[in-house]
């Protein structure tokens, strides 16, 4: 039973910055971008987070320098591909290597350092009730805050005109233009929205889950999270079953290798990525007969005209 | 007073060709900034960079190292890209075929097999590689899944391939527990072009495959099917070309040119199968081939140039004590400028007046 | 110079009160552009409560007066006025804020929005919070079953249509502009969408319903106006004429020159059409139903109808662009081609010319001489195992531009850069060029000038002389009357039986292409009888 605690919380904890990173990324794309370089932006969101909190011995002032980094990034993304109409797809990609470049500038005076990681909440009683009490009332605050979003972002989509428009303009960008929506800068908005979100989610691995700085630590967490975005088609609380569904299978395999059933332990570490593929392959086919829930205009340049 | 982007009527031929040489220009401003704000003194930075290892001939010859697999991988990877095909798991085909091309070296070592080795790895490489990269293709084509992703996740499963066969089946026992195979067999060794240098037939071999390039890119029905397919569907269709057929048809060739990079590096610099046999080549070579203008001959001098970033920021990490990670950041925004450049191809900015515009015509 | 009856404003005129004024009138409106005039002095009156059908032909000028009222383009010349006041109209949104509401032919829905949201966003200010609501009481009242949490993408075309409605009635509209409302509807939906117009009229709303169904115009509208080229040739109660005189009059009875005199010699049958049935791909596309006919060596087969009747996806299964179920479904020179694809057709001597000049006959930012690949690859002597000639390409671009007066900048420029008229001639140039046996040509002259339209007309005659077949696609009645050795007419996915062009009444065939007449089957199977 504890073995089965100590697994769900862990799981909780690895899904995190997954979910915080692509529920960024699906306002952007229900915005109709396209943006790949989420892992450029987590990276550079975990060593500008590290370093701050480093230097300030504070994890929420070093949470908001990650937030600001990923939006930074995010910035240069959308002054090129909304600005200058830019492939979006080369741009992501360009914007990943950035970041992971500028990510090892920034993090190389910090490896080796430690700092002390986000508290956990404590709420005398609830946090001590057997089994639950750990997962619900015992996390740290970056948990609460991730789940928090998606709820913002769904009641935001949802239930606001603003969320409506921003939905229309990724459905149908020359409508949406026609009926006098402003198309390039709802897209800039919800691009900088995606870097912080990413910021804040590179910046969950330095500060909570590992509480020190390794060179390239996001590990392809920024694919996965777009990966992730499909499996969710695109809907907020889908995204919150994939995540931890991938936290899941990320723990699993870190306890399968611990026990060591004689699996080679790469095998298990490749579990991730191959699910990946294979979540993508069936999420694709079953769509293939009922018809796409991807933005219509996601990944295509707009340039209005006059 | 704002930008806003505006058509031309034609491709501007001049910005074509000015646009890598203005996004370079513009990368070596920027970096100068950058290291200012390192606080190393941006010129001679630059200097020691950019420009010192083209005055030293050992350098020179490394550049050409470097090159030859940067250019074969962007050769295939243009023609995907030029198809509108997103092969961006380079990396992984070349790990691949670095394993299926080395597998031969390490079950021939030792037993005196003859010349025929060599060869044989070279044709295992590019096979490898080609149908590794045909499983994200085929997955496009059949079920519709982004080849994007599933593409780049393979890589990460390569990479842990190669791990677990350097630490497990194939480990050389004489090792001493070192995640490697053993050193491979002569017959299973590049021949150098110079004695007593690294240049190895590798280089002759890239510069083979771009000449075949420019040759089915320009002058084959082949070639201009790639590049219909890619530029106008509709028309490709008319013309009774196959886009599915097309997508699987680029794939293979660029898994085949990046499995074919795997293994020439391996048998001709590394001598071995290791982890981390490459330093990003496959993910590097996605700027080649845009800095080069998806065309071949643009791809052979992009790639010297990006060969110049991993030489100089290899002697900057030793005489500037910066990290080797600058690399990675001027090859980043070398692409942010290419890519932004090459809107000027296909649009003009216009300087528009803010103030409403008297289009009131009744 | 028109000797249709301009039938006066007479019985049968339901509401027309002494001493009250139009809903909406035109007076004088004109709309040049250049030199072409599509509305040339129109004068039109809406009462309230009124059904008034615009009909004509494509191209009679219909779309151009409604979207000057509905505020989308300016007249050039004349008035509207509102209820007696003159008005000038800046744009949709000042004739919304009069009273005016539009629902289009081709909809402006956002697919992954739901029902609710897709009013909400067309409303200018609405609150999110109840548009479910009132959607709901809109559709109940005027008998519009919508659901309004349903996406657009999952609804059939008619309720795609109820959608545009419903926005246009929150608005609360005094009058409501229909654009071909029935061209995307099952006959059940057609009856639905009747008795929702009904019920509007007894509201007191007006309708200004334009269409070109006779049938349903005799049936729903109280009034006609009725336009060719650009001016008003009559106005008339619907109900009291016949579908005959209301056809003679959208056609007109002056016929053009016809050059074909019917004494032609005719060969062996090149294409053979039988029973080809398809499925669209697209949800707005439409089904091919059990069409017939054939074409024999030497002759010009003309195809009418207004667009959207499934011309384009005749023309992806004579091309092969879609393959048909069957292969014998059609036979190319005596070969069932149905299964073959584009290549192989154009292997065994056919050539297309299909109505899209850029991105589809050519790729926009190619040279000519790339382009000319795209279909000249198949054969001749450009391609040589696997290898192009680009001296070969260049000679041919020279070989089109000196025999087609195509007209441009450089020796070898982009097709984007071209004018329309001589991208046509380039594009026709190519495929004629070839010498096919059977030329499948859609809508050879749109857009073209009128010199270089007589010289694309001449040359598909005489493509026919030298003993191919052709088949010409085209919504331009004069030129099928003046090209054509016979006609057919398409309709809702259903061909006509053949008239000959000599002897074929342009009322007859103006009817055809209103769907009156053709019964489908029987009809096309008494055709090859």
């Amino acid at each position: 039973m504890e073995l089965v605690e100590a697994i769900l919380l862990t799981v909780i904890t690895a899904s995190t910055p997954l979910l915080l990173a692509a529920s960024g990324e699906l306002v952007v794309e229900r915005a109709g971008v396209l943006n790949l370089g989420i892992e450029g932006m987590m990276i550079i969101g975990a060593a500008c987070g590290f370093a701050a909190a480093f230097t300030t011995g504070s994890v929420f002032i070093g949470a908001l320098c990650g937030i600001a980094a990923g939006a930074a990034l995010a910035g240069v993304f959308a002054a090129l591909t909304l600005g200058l109409a830019a492939n979006q797809v080369a741009s992501g990609l360009a914007l990943t290597i950035l970041g992971v470049g500028l990510s090892g500038l920034i993090g190389t005076s910090y490896i080796g350092q430690k700092i002390v990681g986000a508290a956990h909440l404590h709420i005398p009683y609830l946090s001590d009730l057997p089994f639950v009490g750990k997962m619900v009332f015992g996390q740290d605050a970056f948990v609460y805050v991730s789940v928090a979003l998606i709820a913002a972002i769904w009641y935001f989509l949802y239930r606001t005109r603003p969320g409506l428009v921003l939905r229309s303009v990724g459905d149908n960008h020359a409508s949406a233009h026609a009926l006098g929506y402003p198309v390039l800068k709802i897209r800039t908005l919800a691009v900088l929205f995606g870097g912080a979100c990413a910021g804040l989610g590179g910046a969950y691995l330095p500060l909570a889950y590992t509480p020190f700085w390794v060179s390239g630590m996001t590990a392809g967490r920024g694919w996965i999270a777009l990966a992730l975005v499909v499996f969710a088609s695109w809907m907020p609380w889908r995204l919150l079953i994939g995540a931890y569904l991938f936290g899941g299978i990320t723990i699993l395999q870190l306890h399968a290798q611990a026990t060591g059933l004689g699996i080679p332990s790469q095998l298990m570490s490749s579990l991730p990525y191959l699910a990946t593929v294979i979540v993508l392959v069936v999420i694709s086919w079953m769509r293939g007969k009922a018809g796409s829930p991807a933005p219509a205009s996601l990944g295509l340049a707009f340039v209005p005209d006059r | 007073m704002r930008l806003a982007l505006e058509r031309r009527a034609e491709r501007s031929i001049a910005i074509a060709l000015l646009s890598p040489v203005i996004a370079i220009a513009l990368t070596l401003v920027t970096g100068a900034i950058l290291f200012a704000l390192l606080g190393k003194p941006p010129l001679e930075a630059l200097r020691i960079y950019f420009f010192d290892p083209l005055t030293d001939p050992w350098a020179l010859q490394e550049i050409a190292v470097k090159a030859t697999p940067l250019v074969l991988i962007a050769i295939g990877l243009s023609m995907c890209y030029l198809a509108n095909a997103w092969n961006i798991g380079a990396e992984g085909q070349f790990l691949i075929g670095a394993i299926t091309g080395g597998w031969l070296a390490v079950v021939t070592h030792g037993t005196g097999a003859g010349y025929w080795v060599l060869p044989a790895m070279m044709l295992l490489g590019a096979l490898g590689g080609a149908l590794y990269a045909l499983i994200p293709a085929f997955f496009k084509v059949r079920f519709g899944a982004s080849e994007i992703l599933s593409s780049l996740m393979l890589v990460y499963v390569a990479e842990l391939l190669l791990d677990y066969l350097v630490r497990g089946p194939w480990r050389d026992p004489k090792g001493f527990n070192f995640p490697t195979t053993a050193e491979f067999d002569d017959v299973a060794t590049m021949p150098v072009l110079i004695e007593g240098s690294r240049l190895h037939l590798g280089a002759i071999i890239a510069l083979l495959v771009v000449a075949a390039a420019a040759i089915v890119l320009g002058r084959t029905l082949k070639g201009f099917e790639i590049r219909l397919v890619g530029a106008a569907p509709r028309a490709a269709r008319f013309a009774g070309f196959d886009d599915k057929a097309l997508t699987l048809f680029t794939f293979a060739v660029s898994g085949a040119l990046a499995g074919l990079a795997g293994i020439i590096e391996v048998s001709a610099t590394v001598h071995h199968l290791q982890p981390g046999i490459s330093p990003g080549y496959g993910f590097t070579a996605i700027i080649v081939a845009f800095l080069g203008r998806l065309n071949p001959v643009g791809i052979l001098i992009a790639a010297m140039f990006l060969a110049l970033t991993f030489i100089g920021g290899e002697s900057a990490q030793i005489s500037l004590k910066v990290p080797l990670d600058l690399t990675k950041v001027f090859q980043g925004m070398l692409l942010f400028y290419v890519l932004a450049c090459d809107t000027l191809i296909l649009y003009r900015i216009r300087v528009m007046q803010t103030q409403k515009a008297v289009h009131g015509a009744r | 110079m028109d000797d249709a009856v301009a039938v006066a404003p007479g019985p049968g005129r339901p509401v027309q009160p002494e001493g009250q004024v139009p809903l909406l009138e035109a007076v004088g409106i004109v709309k040049r552009y250049g030199d072409f005039t599509a509305n040339d002095n129109i004068n039109l009156q809406i009462w309230p409560t009124e059904v008034h059908a615009l009909l004509g032909e494509n191209g009679a000028g219909k779309s151009t007066l409604v979207k000057m009222i509905y505020g989308l383009l300016q007249p050039t010349a004349g008035e509207f006025k509102w209820q007696g006041e003159p008005i000038v109209l800046t744009g949709p949104a000042s004739a919304r804020a009069r009273g005016i509401g539009m629902v289009f032919q081709h909809f402006s829905l956002f697919e992954q929005l739901t029902v609710a949201e897709n009013v909400a966003l067309g409303l200018d200010t609405a609150p999110l919070a109840g548009i479910d609501e009132r959607v709901a009481e809109v559709s109940r009242a005027y008998g519009l079953p919508l659901d309004p949490k349903r996406e657009v993408w999952r609804l059939s075309v008619g309720e795609r249509q109820r959608i545009e409605i419903v926005r246009c009635l929150l608005q609360n509209p005094k009058l409501l502009i229909l654009d071909e409302p029935t061209s995307v509807l099952t006959p059940q939906e057609v009856e639905q969408l009747f008795r929702t117009l009904r019920v509007l009229r007894t509201e007191g709303r007006a309708i200004l319903y334009i269409s070109h169904k006779l049938d349903e115009v005799r049936a729903l509208c109280d009034t006609a106006t009725i336009l060719r080229g650009g001016k008003v040739v009559g106005t008339c109660d619907p109900r009291a004429e016949s579908s005959q005189s209301i056809a003679r009059m959208m056609v007109g009875t002056d016929i053009g020159e016809v050059r074909s005199d019917g004494s032609k010699k005719l060969g062996a049958p090149r294409l053979v059409v039988r029973d080809l049935s398809l499925m669209p791909d697209d949800p707005h596309g439409i089904r091919l139903e059990g069409i017939s006919f054939e074409v024999p060596a030497g002759e010009v087969l003309g195809l009418a109808g207004v667009a959207g009747n499934g011309q384009d996806e005749l023309f992806a299964a004579l091309s092969g662009e879609v393959r048909s179920d069957r292969a014998d479904m059609i036979t190319i020179d005596g070969r069932a081609a149905g299964r073959l694809t584009i290549t192989d057709r154009r292997r065994i001597g056919v050539a297309f010319v299909p109505e899209e000049r850029l991105g589809h006959a050519t790729a926009p930012r190619f040279k000519l001489s790339d382009n000319t690949l795209i279909s000249g690859h198949v054969a001749g002597s450009m391609v040589r195992g696997g290898f192009i000639d680009r001296g070969q390409m260049v000679a041919f671009v020279d070989h089109i531009t000196k025999s087609y007066d195509v007209r441009k900048g450089k020796p070898d420029p982009e097709a984007a850069s071209l004018s329309g008229g001589n991208l046509q001639k380039y594009v026709v140039g190519r495929e004629i060029l070839r010498e096919p046996k059977l030329l499948i040509i859609s809508q050879p002259t749109w857009g073209v000038d009128a010199g270089a339209a007589a010289a694309i007309r001449q040359a598909i005659i005489d493509l026919a002389s030298r003993g191919a077949a052709v088949l010409v696609m085209s919504q331009d009645l004069d030129e099928l009357y003046e090209i054509c050795d016979r006609l057919v007419v398409i309709c809702a996915g259903r061909l006509s039986a053949p008239r000959v062009t000599r002897h074929a009444d342009r009322g007859e065939i103006g009817m055809l292409m209103a769907g009156v007449g053709i019964k489908g089957k029987e009809d096309a199977h008494a055709a090859r009888a």
